[in-house]
């Protein structure tokens, strides 16, 4: 009986073992593949690929910087439109709304998570580039477009298909992340808490402020992350809506490309050994930058925990 | 134990699936987007006759290439012609199935005649140097329209493809100055212009931007019933786009079995050929001669005058009779028929 049992939990604890390890062999093995297919460029290019933004597979010439660029512009805006919205979303879930009213709309946060991108996309070119171009752009333009320095980043024609509303359908995507795990973070926050800062006369404000915000912080940065990771690799939904321009513009009102849109709008007819070897180094840098944003936010959130004295 | 058992069914489906494959009654091909509903539209009226299966991936034409070269499909389908050496060195055999024209399309606020343009109209706008509609170059190919002086936003694909190689082709061919600052391929870098994604994202974007300029495959501009212009070609002509004048320019084409039929059929001679004309061609593999020959069944079906009905209503121009017995005579060379 008890040797059975021996053997059950360490059967047990190989599967587990053999399912963590598993993930180093992936992430071990992509590597390999990646830098193995990216070697050509590599050669050619050097660590000057990483900074020149030109892209001209007509001439043979390739960089990466462009579309870095892009990746990086979209996520952020993503992430600044999306992280607002979610928050408030997560407070009213479980704090504000009645309880009846909770269980449909974290229903309906999950279900806005599980439509297709490629849904994402085509509403974007048909309903929401219109919108964009003749509505919201120009509003922008008229409103703060005059102002100095900001003013730039609203300059140029309002075409709709742009970086600006490319992020607005990325924040879209990402907002379900964001709230829901903000909403599972804040629902950790002890109800003693919360009902001894009532007690001593706290608004639902300050209750939300000072209680259930700080308490749940690394909760919520930990969905933000997330979010950053899926705004950085989203792929279909941002190449219909962003134009492919392989350029570095300050407008948000101009044509720009990502890594992801890249990949997917060529890959697939780059006949060239070096245009595809370029495209392999593309995809080790998205690799790497996703890598090192994530090492971040990790090193991040340990380091405050430990000045919180917390493991 | 519900696990267990679910399992083995997937198991015995998936045996099942693998051993009703039969590949007597299948053909797999796989590639170029812009034939693909044509070959669709063929194989059903195939099926239906000869009791045979088409399976076709459209994937791209470069896709196409990889997975014949790759010996992974029966047949490859790429609207670039391999050239002669490559061909050669991969043991592949290629021929022109059926033609396609692609038109410059246009959405010019109160315009409503037909705009008309040459290849150094052309060239100007794509590369940005012609930046309004009334630009001199423009009013004179089109004395009696009133243009007006809005500038031109140009929409370009943003997908590597076929149809950019092809477009792309034609004004290097007309305009040494796109060949020196932009080149040609499936994918450039464009001087001006926003990118859309596919022939369908073009044609969506030139409808919806007020002075705007694309290129599309005809198919996608009659589908839409978008403005198109008509060109001035070679012979100083100004032509329609119309299945006559594609099969016109392969006509004027110089179509070689011995360099398997490679060749560009833009900006051709012919005093009826629309200049921006392609074909798109089939790979096949000669190590795989059974294979091959049924591809060759297929394709040899479809140049009967009940595949070239099926093409035109889909608005794919068939082959020129001339070109066809040359294409049969390639296959009887190499041993397909």
């Amino acid at each position: 009986m008890r040797i059975n049992r021996g053997i059950k939990d360490l059967a047990f604890a190989a599967l587990t073992a053999a399912g963590a390890f598993s993930i180093v062999v992936f992430v071990v093995g992509i590597v390999a593949v990646l830098v193995g297919n990216s070697a050509e460029a590599i050669r050619t290019f050097g660590p000057g690929f990483i900074v020149s933004d030109v892209w001209d597979p007509a001439h043979q010439k390739f960089g990466a910087a462009a579309s870095l660029y892009g990746s990086f512009i979209t996520a952020t805006l993503a992430l600044l439109m999306a992280v607002p919205v979610s928050l408030g979303i997560a407070i009213f879930v479980t704090e504000i709304a009645p309880g009846f009213l909770r269980g449909p709309f974290g229903s309906a946060i999950e279900l806005l998570a599980a439509i297709p991108s490629i849904i994402y996309g085509m509403w974007g070119l048909f309903t929401l580039a219109p919108i964009m171009s003749q509505i919201i752009e120009p509003a922008l333009q008229q409103s703060i477009g005059s102002f100095p320095i900001v003013g730039a980043l609203f300059s140029g024609a309002t075409r709709g298909v742009d970086l600006f509303t490319a992020s607005v359908i990325l924040s879209i995507m990402i907002t379900p992340f964001v709230a829901s795990i903000a909403r599972d973070a804040f629902l950790l926050t002890p109800p003693e808490v919360k009902e001894s800062a009532y007690a001593v006369g706290a608004t639902q404000w300050e209750v939300v402020r000072d209680v259930v915000v700080p308490y749940s912080k690394f909760g919520v940065f930990g969905g933000v992350v997330i979010a950053l990771g899926r705004a950085l690799g989203e792929t279909m939904a941002v190449a219909f809506v962003l134009g492919n321009k392989h350029w570095i513009t300050l407008s948000l009102f101009e044509a720009a490309s990502t890594i992801t849109v890249t990949l997917a709008n060529e890959f697939n007819e780059a006949d060239s050994d070096l245009y595809l070897s370029s495209l392999f180094f593309l995809a080790l840098l998205l690799f790497a930058f996703s890598f090192l944003t994530l090492a971040a936010a990790r090193l991040l959130i340990s380091r405050s925990r430990q000045r919180r004295g917390e493991k | 134990m519900r696990i267990w058992k679910s399992f083995l069914i997937a198991l015995a489906v998936l045996g099942a699936g693998a051993c009703g494959r039969s590949s007597n009654n299948t053909l797999n091909g796989a590639g170029a987007t812009f034939p693909f509903p044509l070959y669709g539209a063929w194989a059903h009226r195939y099926n239906a006759e000869k009791g045979i299966q088409l399976n076709y991936q459209s994937i791209g034409s470069g896709g196409g290439v990889k997975q014949i070269t790759g010996g992974t499909v029966d047949f490859g389908a790429s609207d670039d012609a391999l050239p002669a050496a490559e061909i050669e060195a991969q043991g592949l055999l290629q021929w022109p199935q059926v033609i396609g024209g692609i038109v410059v399309v246009y959405n010019v606020s109160g315009v409503s005649g037909q705009l008309t343009l040459d290849g150094a109209s052309a060239c100007g706008i794509f590369l940005g140097e012609i930046k309004n509609f009334d630009d001199a170059a423009i009013r004179v190919l089109n004395p009696g329209l009133s243009l007006p002086s809005a500038p031109i936003t140009v929409v370009h694909r943003s997908d590597g493809s076929g149809t950019t190689a092809v477009f792309t082709h034609y004004l290097a061919d007309v305009c040494p100055r796109w060949q020196n600052q932009v080149g040609q391929g499936k994918a450039v870098n464009w001087p001006t212009g926003i990118g859309a994604k596919g022939n369908e994202g073009v044609m969506n974007y030139v409808r919806q931007q007020a002075n705007s300029v694309g290129y599309v495959e005809f198919a996608y501009a009659k589908q839409n019933s978008a403005s198109y212009a008509n060109m001035r070609n070679r012979a100083g002509k100004v032509v329609s786009p119309s299945l006559e004048s594609f099969s016109a320019a392969a006509a004027a084409g110089s179509y070689d079995p011995a360099a398997h039929f490679y060749t560009w059929i833009t900006n051709t001679g012919g005093a009826q050929a629309w200049p921006i004309t392609a074909a798109t061609n089939i790979l096949v593999r000669r190590d795989k001669l059974e294979a091959s020959k049924r591809v060759v069944a297929f394709f040899d079906w479809a140049f009967t005058a009940e595949g070239d009905a099926q093409a035109r209503e889909l608005v794919y121009a068939p082959l020129p009779d001339s070109l066809k017995e040359r294409v049969r005579a390639y296959w009887r060379q190499h041993g397909l028929q």
